[in-house]
């Protein structure tokens, strides 16, 4: 019984983990970069949730505002020698009329008592952009550079971020409402709507991620970046635009898992870099490039991790990160995976 | 060594020494405690990031090894700290030789993630166990003593620190300017030139990442008799990433930068948590965002930190003299003219269905020289990667003095005798053109670790360098001795490439296309030095596209089309051949 209890707990959890972790694989392919700040999309998403449910206006809508804003002197100096109209005013779109408009609704709609699934979908409009400008402000002038300086890049994202959502939503844990609260019990198995719907957002988005990457253009143009960054540039890829795209999917996936994982855990600014990096155990057991070896190693970190917190809740996070040290001799074992260039 | 080159460093000594006794305001004092404890750490994160190109953000687990090593041994057993100074060294390196070991062989980027895990990891291991005081710690570490004084006040715990770190970073700059630091320097190109002259690649990383870990454990045992209690705080990966961080500052591959760079970020911290509060009006600790963002700004506008413009601004140093050497390095005796030094069997080399050398054999004897010719996509390189282990062959084997070396790593093959160029140019653009050549001269030397850290190493690195010096004079480079590889043109740097081969006292020359890209002057010079060492003994064989270059020089032509050989003989002879010329102009075969 506590067998199943501790396989649902550590499924549902291994599920949000899976997200996470196909997030970093397809950043890492597309870009290079190594995403240390994802799970600061999670900690950002489960608590503008929470602040949504008490009828309040998040204030990631501020900072929304301020990274548009940011992003947009980038692209001023970087216009700074001449520009055609439509570069400027895309920018302006972009950067400055989204954000605007954004923060616009959250403050007509936080005051009403909206239904929860409407609360989650305005919880990812708020943060999904934020890929497009951490991507423009952090990394795009950083597109030449190598592995180890865009992964030391990224830990300052993680700290700047990290130290923005202290300062937003200050040291204080929320809690985020269930979006749905019924429970229903399968034989002698209770699952609740919540779970249900990890579940069930988790297997969307990985259907969603293969039908993107199969069957659309910008998808498979996203394949080829991934492959060879020169070669997809030689046949016409922009590969900013896949840039773009890869993190604007990286923090939409980011805010629909702090949306699932807020109503079931207390998230405090700084819990979401510890749920990231569970994520990364699980990208880098895939070698940083296989979704499903990811997604199946996610879930086994799960398991590992309820099964540890109930045997020995001391020695969690222990065990959990010390996974990695028998990953790495593994891989290193299995010597697939060689110095690039 | 002269006066004024010691000049500069005496008078920072002095100046370092005098600063506690000046009336300055105490917390100073502590601010510089902490950045010479900090200082240690960055230069271990200075030779690992940036000169050894591998990362790591636990550097601070290290100093918790250290520490907790000391504080267990002097408070529960009574241990005294100048015993538990060697076994906080050892249990540093004990711990990053496996974790070195684990990572070293992957993709740069393994080991940095991997240190993230880790650091977490061993943060709340730390606070977990009993041994270790759990999350308060243990405190009541009894100070360092020497002859009765007991090292106890800032100011006094001052100079021990310092004597640490000043001596740490000679050690450092002395290990980095010597034959094994050449080798750890050559691995940030990718370590593929350095290996073709013997460098073991695993070891010199191994090298870097267990050096970086002892002197975090220094750090932590200086700390924690400093502080006199330690907790798992300051050993959290909060604090590794701040180590990161003090390293990027000051200019990842400058060991003074190190401790540049470790002043910049703990002064900035001191003065953010000073008025940030008052400013802003929040207790949050905000320098998390301006580091964060000064981290990202760094290496957005200056890769290599802020070092090098503190550099700019100091009076240039002159070039360092060449160091007398009367010894003359040991000279291969090289196999009488004739017998068989190369010779291959056989080779075959499939990529998946493609043979891309097929059944190919052939034989370089000493004293001559071979030419390997053939169209684009003949298999001239891949037969070339087969003799020098950089490719692994499908069948048939490779044969030097009759003796196999097939499957032997570029490594052995350089034991051997085996000295190589490379089609595109491999050098150190950083390193000057004398320390290129020299790095070729490898595994004539045999100073290790420990005597290149110590200085103990310099009449036979004097060896090797007046060797490197003579090639370079041999070769018609001598007049840009001292100037940076990166400034030659590529002409130039071919021959810098034959320059680093010949330092190796090869008995073969492997040479890939050396003449392309090359003026017909600079041909002709190159056609002229092939023939000079010929005529002292050395073998060589050649990949070249060149005909006429070809022609002229050598004694055996070797032909392959799509990787297999349709001619060899003398060259006039081959010339004729009916299928090189089809194979050469088109044509009815």
């Amino acid at each position: 019984m506590i067998a199943t209890f501790l396989i649902q707990d550590g499924v549902t959890n291994g599920a949000i983990y899976a997200l996470l972790g196909l997030a970093l694989v397809l950043l890492f392919s597309v870009t290079r970069v190594i995403f240390i700040p994802q799970g600061e999309f999670v900690a950002y998403g489960a608590l503008t949730l929470a602040l949504l449910d008490g009828g309040k206006v998040p204030a990631t809508t501020s900072l929304l505002v301020c990274f548009g804003a940011v992003a947009f002197l980038f692209d001023l100096w970087s216009m700074r020698r001449g520009t055609d109209i439509r570069a400027f005013l895309r920018s302006l779109a972009l950067n400055l009329v989204l954000p605007g408009v954004i923060y616009g609704i959250t403050i007509v709609l936080a005051p009403l008592d909206l239904p929860s699934v409407a609360k989650a979908l305005l919880t990812i409009l708020i943060i999904t952009p934020m890929g497009v400008y951490v991507y423009r402000i952090a990394y795009r002038p950083l597109a030449d550079a190598s592995v180890l300086v865009l992964l030391i890049a990224s830990v300052g994202v993680h700290l700047a971020m990290m130290g923005l959502g202290l300062v937003f939503f200050g040291a204080e844990g929320l809690r985020a409402e269930p979006l749905a609260d019924d429970n229903y019990t399968i034989g002698a198995l209770m699952v609740s709507a919540q779970s249900l719907c990890i579940y069930g957002a988790t297997i969307a988005i990985i259907v969603g991620l293969y039908m993107f990457f199969e069957r659309t253009l910008l998808g498979k143009a996203l394949r080829a970046t991934a492959v060879n960054r020169l070669g997809a540039r030689l046949v016409g890829v922009r590969t900013h635009l896949t840039g773009v795209t890869a993190f604007t999917l990286a923090a939409a996936i980011g805010a629909v898992s702090g949306v699932l994982i807020g109503p079931i855990t207390t998230i405090y600014y700084d819990t979401g870099f510890l749920i990231g990096l569970k994520g990364f155990v699980a990208a880098i057991i895939g070698g940083l490039a296989s979704f499903p070896i990811t997604a199946i190693a996610a879930i086994g970190v799960g398991l590992v991790e309820s099964f540890s917190s109930f045997f020995a809740s001391s020695y969690k996070e222990v065990i959990v990160f010390g996974l990695i040290i028998p990953v790495l001799i593994w891989l290193s074992l299995s010597g697939g995976f060689h110095e690039e260039e | 060594m002269k006066i004024e080159r010691l000049l500069p460093g005496l008078a920072g000594i002095v100046f370092l020494a005098i600063i506690p006794l000046l009336p300055v305001p105490p917390f100073w004092l502590t601010i510089l405690n902490n950045i010479g404890l900090a200082s240690l750490v960055t230069i271990g994160l200075v030779l690992l990031t940036g000169v050894g190109g591998l990362t790591s953000f636990g550097q601070a687990a290290f100093c918790g090894f250290g520490a907790y090593t000391t504080a267990v041994l002097s408070t529960n057993y009574g241990v005294s700290p100048w015993l538990t100074l060697p076994l906080s060294l050892i249990v540093g390196a004990a711990t990053a030789l496996p974790l070195g070991l684990i990572t070293v062989r992957l993709s740069g980027h393994f080991l940095p993630l991997g240190t993230i895990a880790w650091g977490l990891a061993l943060y709340y291991l730390f606070g977990k166990i009993d041994l270790l005081g759990r999350y308060d710690g243990i405190s009541g570490i009894p100070p360092v003593e020497v002859a009765g004084y007991r090292f106890l006040s800032d100011g006094s715990i001052y100079y021990l620190i310092w004597f640490f770190v000043i001596a740490v970073a000679i050690g450092a700059k002395n290990l980095l300017d010597s034959r094994i630091g050449r080798g750890i320097r050559a691995l940030r190109g990718g370590g593929q030139a350095a290996e073709a002259f013997g460098v073991n690649i695993v070891r010199a990383k191994l090298t870097v990442f267990v050096f970086a870990g002892v002197v975090a454990a220094l750090s932590g045992w200086l700390y924690a008799h400093m502080q006199r209690s330690v907790n798992p705080t300051p050993f959290g990966l909060g604090m590794g990433i701040e180590y990161l961080l003090m390293a990027v500052v000051g200019g990842s591959g400058h060991v003074w930068g190190a401790i540049f760079g470790a002043s910049i970020v703990l002064i900035m911290k001191d003065v953010l948590q000073r008025f940030l509060p008052d400013l802003i009006g929040t207790t949050a600790n905000l320098e998390m965002v301006v580091f964060g963002i000064l981290l990202v700004v760094i290496l957005q506008l200056a890769r290599d930190g802020l070092w090098p413009f503190v550099l700019k601004l100091l009076p240039k140093r002159a070039a360092r003299p060449l160091p007398a050497s009367d010894d003359k390095l040991a000279k291969r005796t090289l196999a009488p003219a004739g017998s068989s030094l190369i010779k291959v069997e056989k080779a075959r080399k499939a990529f998946g269905g493609l043979v891309a050398v097929n059944d190919v054999s052939f034989e370089v004897r000493a004293g001559q020289v071979v030419g390997l010719i053939g169209p684009n996509g003949a298999g001239k390189s891949t037969t070339f990667n087969l003799i020098t282990g950089i490719a692994s062959l499908t069948s048939g084997s490779v044969f030097y003095e009759g003796q196999p070396m097939t499957g032997d790593s570029p490594r052995e093959v350089a034991k051997h005798g085996i000295a190589r160029t490379f089609q595109h140019a491999k050098i150190l653009p950083d390193m000057s053109v004398l320390e290129n050549v020299a790095l070729g001269a490898h595994l004539r030397g045999t100073a290790g670790v420990f005597r290149s850290f110590l200085r103990l190493e310099r009449r036979q690195e004097a060896t090797l360098l007046a060797e490197a010096a003579v090639q370079l004079e041999r070769v018609g480079l001598g007049a840009y001795r001292d100037r940076p590889a990166g400034d030659l043109a590529l002409g130039q740097i071919r021959i810098l490439e034959i320059a680093r081969a010949l330092s190796a006292d090869p008995a073969v020359l492997l040479l890939d296309e050396p003449a392309a890209g090359l003026r017909h002057g600079e041909k002709q010079e190159l056609a002229n030095l092939l023939k000079k060492l010929r005529e002292e003994g050395v073998s060589v064989l050649l990949v070249e596209h060149d005909m006429g270059f070809v022609m002229g020089l050598v004694d055996h032509l070797v032909v392959l089309d799509f990787g297999t050989l349709i001619a060899e003989g003398k060259p006039a002879d081959v010339r004729k051949h009916p299928a090189v010329v089809a194979a050469y102009l088109g044509g009815v075969a």
